[in-house]
């Protein structure tokens, strides 16, 4: 639009603009950028008040990626973040189909305002609920030995064996009613005409969930599948770092949770940085990737 | 005829899975309650599910006569306070700039305030950044270090962009420089939009354990009550794998004491859940609002 030499006189009519942006820019830099430079810990044999460290070289990648924790580590993230994934995903459609379905305004708002309940409640006090209700006197060992399944109590949260379903499903009872926000109004933005002329010729109710309403929000579904597969290495930590105690720390233990035992509780910062390094930069890879595809698919779709 | 009875049977089907789901929902946050009001010695047997087995109002009057724990609930509404009007100052003046089209930088910085969604240092690169600005251990890295949010920003800026260009230009003619613009006419309007992110940085501030246990565990006079919510969890969960590994001593000490650890910990999960669902059923749309606006932006 303008000759590139006006740049300067441009800047200078919009010094105040740069009065109010370049203050949070600095503040950025400092919180956000400047951070970084703590990876070089990473390539270090980092020890808190030497003047000069010593390097390392690629020594603790090597460590990281020959130790069988790092796999065992892997294992648990991937597990839990899948199991997040499929049970995340599905339960939050199908209890979006069945909302939509409900008749009355009223309940259909007060079902929908109770679901929301657990997405406000922080992770402690979560964490806290779905530890008394696997308590040995909690209401699931109850009810499964007033059904007769166990004459005993199972202490569930004592076994390593349940522990990714434990965090798979209170993920679902912390976000499914939150999750299904998106749907509904994606639902809401059908063609109401679709359903009529299928009614007409003759459809059932499922027929039309399964021919109409699926299809509809299909793109949506797509679009954040997607995104959270960006997502894939934060299988979370709030849970796995308040739930797990010596008996399930096999099966609990996440990229975050390593980082925390051995970066931090044992003083390893230097593991710990290189652990977190790795964990960031593959993110940024998968996040990239699923933001392209995502976008591209958006476009071409119905979003 | 058919098609009702198949209805009739349907409507019924989706009504009880609604009452399941509700109860599902409910009943952790019923059964804390219920613990709450029960006698803390006799919460120990357990067994109680909806209804406490002798109601008491004693675990309040302890847990509001403990010092810390008073402590904990000033510091929690403090930070909350602290965090969300400097945040929404922040946000919303980083917003503004970025939402006015003519500004010469605006892809550039808006770039450099994505990516902060994408790049995380992680803990460890963080704590010693703390540290180095002597934060740790202060009131400060409750609030300092969180004032910008990228994602807020640019669900502030959306909404700035959806504003007619009229409103700018007719601040301009009157001859208001870009600061008062921005404070006397843009903010105004933004309410919506500023209701939303105050109540998502509110609602994170309140629940926020993590700056507690990593930065700043230290001084016990700068606790918030999630932290002291964790440590009880930590404590009953170490005392489980201690009682498997067969150290039943420690659940025979707990009933001396005058409160027991499920009491005292469901108490303060009331105390600092009750807050945020008093709010939240009345702000909903504000909350549902920001859902979209995020998933347009993708």
């Amino acid at each position: 639009m303008r000759p590139r030499g006006s740049l300067l006189k441009q800047v200078i009519r919009q010094r105040e603009l740069f009065f109010m942006v370049i203050p949070v820019m600095i503040y950025v830099f400092i919180f956000s950028y400047l951070p970084l430079r703590g990876w070089l810990m990473a390539f270090q044999f980092f020890r808190p008040g030497r003047d000069v460290q010593e390097w390392a070289g690629l020594h603790h990648f090597r460590f990281l990626f020959t130790d069988p924790v790092f796999f065992r580590v892997m294992r648990n993230t991937l597990g839990m973040s899948i199991i997040n994934l499929v049970l995340g995903f599905s339960c939050a459609i199908f209890l979006a189909l069945m909302i939509n379905e409900i008749r009355r305004r009223l309940f259909k708002r007060v079902v929908q305002t109770i679901s929301y309940l657990p997405h406000f409640l922080s992770w402690v006090i979560a964490s806290a609920m779905v530890a008394d209700f696997l308590a040995s006197g909690g209401i699931l060992n109850r009810i499964l030995m007033a059904l007769g399944f166990i004459s005993e109590p199972n202490i569930f949260m004592a076994n390593a064996d349940y522990f990714w379903w434990i965090i798979g499903w209170s993920n679902i009872w912390k976000s499914v009613g939150w999750n299904t926000i998106i749907y509904l109004a994606a639902i809401s933005s059908i063609d109401p005409e679709l359903y009529e002329s299928a009614e007409l010729d003759g459809a059932g109710r499922f027929a039309r969930m399964w021919h109409i309403t699926l299809p509809g929000i299909k793109s949506t579904i797509l679009v954040l599948v997607i995104l959270q597969i960006g997502w894939i290495l934060n299988a979370g930590f709030e849970m796995q770092f308040l739930l797990s105690n010596d008996l399930t720390i096999s099966t609990a233990e996440t990229i975050d949770v390593f980082v925390i035992r051995y970066g931090i509780a044992q003083r390893n910062f230097s593991l710990g940085t290189a652990m977190g390094m790795f964990k960031t930069v593959v993110s940024i890879i998968l996040l990239t990737g699923a933001n392209l595809f995502a976008k591209r698919f958006a476009k071409e779709g119905l979003m | 005829m058919k098609t009702k009875t198949a209805d009739r049977i349907f409507f019924t089907f989706n009504t009880i899975f609604m009452l399941f789901i509700v109860v599902v929902m409910l009943y952790p946050f019923v059964n804390t309650l219920a613990i709450s009001f029960n006698n803390a010695t006799d919460s120990l047997k357990g067994g109680i599910t909806v209804w406490p087995r002798m109601f008491t109002t004693s675990n309040y009057k302890t847990v509001f006569e403990n010092p810390l724990l008073l402590t904990a609930f000033r510091n929690s509404v403090l930070r909350t306070v602290i965090s969300t009007a400097g945040g929404l100052l922040v946000c919303s003046m980083a917003a503004y700039v970025v939402s006015r089209k003519e500004f010469v930088f605006r892809k550039i910085v808006t770039v450099y305030f994505i990516m902060t969604m994408y790049v995380s240092a992680g803990l460890i690169p963080t704590f010693f950044l703390f540290r180095d600005l002597n934060l740790l251990n202060t009131f400060y890295v409750f609030w300092v270090p969180g004032l910008f949010g990228a994602f807020n920003v640019i669900v502030i800026r959306t909404f700035m962009q959806g504003l007619p260009d009229s409103l700018v230009e007719a601040a301009r003619i009157d001859g208001a420089g870009e600061f008062r613009t921005f404070l006397q006419v843009v903010l105004p309007v933004c309410k919506p939009v500023l209701a939303t992110v105050g109540l998502w940085i509110a609602v994170g501030n309140w629940n926020d354990w993590v700056t507690n246990n990593f930065f700043a565990s230290n001084r016990s006079e700068l606790t918030t009550l999630q932290y002291e919510l964790m440590k009880q969890l930590a404590s009953a969960m170490a005392q489980m794998s201690n009682q498997q590994a067969g150290f039943f001593a420690q659940q025979g000490q707990a009933a001396f004491q005058n409160i027991t650890p499920i009491a005292i910990r469901s108490t303060i999960t009331i105390v600092a859940a009750v807050p945020i669902l008093c709010v939240y059923p009345f702000l909903q749309k504000y909350f549902v609002k920001g859902v979209h606006v995020g998933s347009v932006k993708g």
